[in-house]
């Protein structure tokens, strides 16, 4: 070609650039601030253009799951998309668990693993793996750069992707050649996406039903989860404006504490199988039951066909797929849970007639009763030497990190710890609390709270943890100290898998079947060794103190709280049992007194 | 709500975005959810706007087939799921290669059916025929019945291809 030629070629063509500074480039139109990456061979190309940029910060962490975790806690508590980058087979394996982790729980994640070569993918290259195979039933959708003019626009729909309808996880798998090939760089784009546009404004008609039915109610019950926290915090403020409207009693799944402030005298706790007694009690008597953003998850309903038998349903949700999939429900409503709230609020002010007072008050007055069992009461025993209870630890965990007056994030690894954190940690806003629910996976809490600690330099940010869980990620400490990551670890340490425990008590026998672990570390020297600080409380006397020198440091803390071992997570609704089958703790009557499946029905 | 529990068959009918891995997606949420695939075929229909078309027999309880096309819906390729069989009359067709071998008094039956039934020879030996037979998988299957015993010896399928009646599109 003669340079005439070129010429006016170069001006019509966009400039080209390396893959991996258009992958960048493409990051940060997306906004992306930090990463949260591990190298290896297949994603160097991007590693070196990171080096040579400020705008994106790396987090070097130490496994690629946590890298996933980091980002979901991330994620959570921002309302932002976590992005993740990690190199080709292992890096991209390691992955798989916080994928699956973020789709459960609907938690939007960009990552972005390393491929060999297109002219090697088929070839059982060296670290090579399916990436794309594997993560399909992983994630919400993936995809595979095979052209570099692809590549810009692949990187801009999967943020897209991730954060439109119901959030979700999204890989991109990069093959060498295309980080390293001139690509074309294009933006955004704002026209619709050609086939993914969920429904997000509700269906008036629809609406009005649903405001006809809970005018029409007598024993009304709002039931919310992640939905509302995915929703952004003006739905949570929308939820707290119709609750106090209708005022109705409201409860939360794990997934949706904080949505409603925990201390107000319309929250019931939360529900499900380690659910409060009053929460649980009026899911099965109510006469009409709004589920917003909540799925009917089986740890929530229990035996189905015993779930919440004589209530009209409706259910709001920004997933068709989650209406209808356990429960059948008589009002479907898909759409935003912020806008379907706002709906409903200007639908019910628009509605002439009130809900039936006299009979909400004799609901309430049920609720009450129910209340007075005080299912979470437990016995600390206060003296001197005394062994420390876990629902005590966090009570106070919960105290005095409200007494320092800073602005605290929990999150949680998985076990009767996590449940203790649900039910005795209070949150009074969303995005504040982190927590492994559909997947339930331990190793989850560590990593994201090191994700929520770097969205939040300032913040207190707590890994509420048992001690078998916290050995799945244990290896962040080293991420905490590198980055100066004030995390704390606060461990309930039974030194059992304490639910797994839980449940060979009560479904087999008492049978401890390797639930126990012999040798756990010490967990103060380990803190040591990680370069943070160890602290230990071994009974009542010494909890406040411990807990108020965690509170204070600026550094990462491992507390090593010694509870008593054989402590069990109450109130319990065992798997396949009905909500009105609940077991209750020590010092409680096995079932409550008049509580009967006719006298459910009766109210 | 009482849950409805007998169960139908649905063809379902998905545009989708003609990419790699559409099918395997598809596939995959049959197999992961565990729901029933009596039939799946696919081919490009639109090559311009880069679209194939996915036509799924599958049954299930009225929740089970409303969750299935829930769940196709939310692929991000789809562009448009419709259950044929509940939206309006449809047409639903397949078209199989039936190879029988027989001699005699067997070979003439066969031929004879064939006729009656107006599939194709469309190959021929003394000891055999292939016929190539288009018509609703109820007819394929009462002529396959019929060829059985008289030397019915391979069979190719395509699987169903459906198309609303009228002027209903996808
Ligand atoms: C990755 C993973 N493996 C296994 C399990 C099953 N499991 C659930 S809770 C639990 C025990 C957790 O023990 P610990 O962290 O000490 O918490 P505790 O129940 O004692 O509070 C186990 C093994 C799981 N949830 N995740
Ligand atoms: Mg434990």
């Amino acid at each position: 070609m003669s340079q005439t030629q070129t010429a006016p070629d170069a001006a019509q063509q966009p400039e080209l650039q390396a893959g991996a500074e258009v992958l960048l480039r493409a990051l940060k139109e997306q906004n992306v601030e930090v990463i949260f990456g591990y190298p290896g061979g297949a994603v160097l190309p991007i590693y070196d253009a990171i080096f040579n940029q400020n705008a994106i910060r790396h987090v070097l962490v130490r496994h690629e799951q946590a890298a996933v975790h980091a980002a979901e806690g991330y994620a959570r508590s921002t309302g932002k998309v976590g992005c993740v980058l990690v190199t080709s087979g292992p890096g991209a394996t390691n992955a798989v668990t916080g994928l699956v982790d973020a789709l459960m729980d609907s938690i939007p994640i960009v990552c972005l693993t390393g491929q060999v070569p297109t002219h090697l993918i088929g070839n059982d290259a060296f670290q090579e793996a399916d990436t794309t195979g594997i993560t399909r039933p992983a994630t919400k959708h993936n995809y595979l750069v095979k052209r570099s003019e692809d590549l810009a626009r692949v990187v801009h729909e999967a943020f897209y992707v991730a954060k439109s309808g119901r959030p979700g996880p999204v890989v991109i798998d990069l093959p060498k050649d295309i980080l390293i090939n001139p690509a074309p760089y294009s933006a955004a784009v704002t026209t619709a996406h050609r086939s993914y546009r969920p429904q997000t404004e509700p269906d008036a008609g629809q609406i009005a039903k649903a405001v006809a039915a809970l005018k029409g109610a007598k024993r009304p019950v709002i039931y919310t989860g992640g939905g509302v926290i995915n929703a952004g915090p003006a739905a949570s403020a929308a939820l707290i404006a119709l609750t106090r409207k209708t005022g109705f009693p409201i409860t939360n799944t794990l997934m949706g504490l904080g949505a409603y402030p925990a201390n107000d005298t319309q929250f019931l706790g939360m529900l499900g199988m380690h659910g409060t007694y009053e929460a649980n009690l009026a899911m099965h008597g109510c006469d009409v039951l709004l589920n917003i953003g909540a799925r009917f998850d089986d740890r929530v309903t229990g035996r189905l066909n015993a779930f919440s038998p004589n209530s009209r349903k409706i259910h709001i949700d920004i997933d068709p797929s989650s209406i209808n999939k356990n429960v059948p429900v008589e009002i479907p409503i898909v759409g935003d849970a912020g806008r379907a709230i706002a709906a409903l609020i200007a639908a019910w002010d628009a509605e002439p007639g009130d809900v039936d007072r006299a009979a909400l008050a004799k609901w309430w007055q049920q609720i009450d009763a129910w209340r007075g069992i005080d299912c979470l009461k437990f016995h600390q025993d206060m003296t001197k030497g005394a062994i420390i209870k876990p629902q005590y630890a966090v009570q106070r965990l919960y105290d005095l990190t409200r007494e320092s007056g800073r602005e605290t994030y929990i999150s949680t690894e998985v076990g009767q710890h996590q449940m203790w954190a649900a039910q005795y940690f209070r949150f009074d806003q969303p995005n504040r609390w982190m927590t492994s629910g559909g997947l339930g996976t331990m190793g989850y809490g560590l990593p994201a709270a090191m994700g929520v600690q770097v969205a939040h330099p300032a913040a207190l940010c707590i890994d509420i943890a048992g001690e078998a869980s916290i050995l799945m990620n244990i290896q962040e400490m080293s991420t905490l100290a590198q980055y100066r990551l004030p995390v704390k670890v606060f461990i309930l340490n039974n030194q059992y898998m304490g639910m797994v425990r839980q449940w060979q008590e009560l479904l087999h026998g008492s049978r401890y079947s390797e639930s126990y672990t012999a040798a756990l570390p010490d967990f103060v020297k380990l803190a040591d060794s990680f370069h943070g600080v160890g602290l230990r409380a071994t009974s009542v006397d010494q909890l406040d103190d411990v807990i108020r020198e965690m509170i204070a440091l600026d550094r990462p803390v491992i507390a090593d709280i010694c509870v008593d071992q054989k402590e069990n997570c109450f109130p319990m609704i065992p798997s396949g049992a009905a909500h009105n089958e609940m077991i209750l703790g020590a010092g409680h009557e096995a079932r409550a007194p008049g509580v009967t499946d006719a006298g459910m029905a009766l109210v | 709500m009482a849950i409805d529990t007998t169960l139908r068959t649905a063809t379902i009918s998905v545009l989708v975005e003609n990419e790699p891995g559409i099918l395997a997606r598809v596939v995959g949420l049959f197999s992961g959810r565990g729901y029933n695939i009596d039939s799946l075929t696919v081919a490009p229909v639109e090559d311009a706007r880069h679209r194939s078309r996915i036509n799924i027999v599958t049954s299930g309880t009225e929740m089970v087939i409303a969750q299935i096309k829930a769940q196709l819906d939310r692929l991000v390729p789809v562009h448009r799921v419709a259950d044929l069989s509940h939206d309006g009359p449809h047409i639903a067709r397949e078209m199989a290669l039936i190879k029988v071998i027989a001699t005699g008094e067997k070979r003439v039956e066969a031929l004879r059916l064939a006729e009656a039934f107006r599939a194709r020879v469309v190959d021929a030996t003394t000891e055999s025929f292939i016929f190539e037979m288009t018509g609703n998988t109820e007819k394929l299957d009462a002529f396959l019945d019929l060829m059985r015993p008289l030397g019915l010896a391979e069979v190719s399928r395509t699987g169903v291809a459906a198309i609303a009646r009228g002027t209903r599109i996808i």
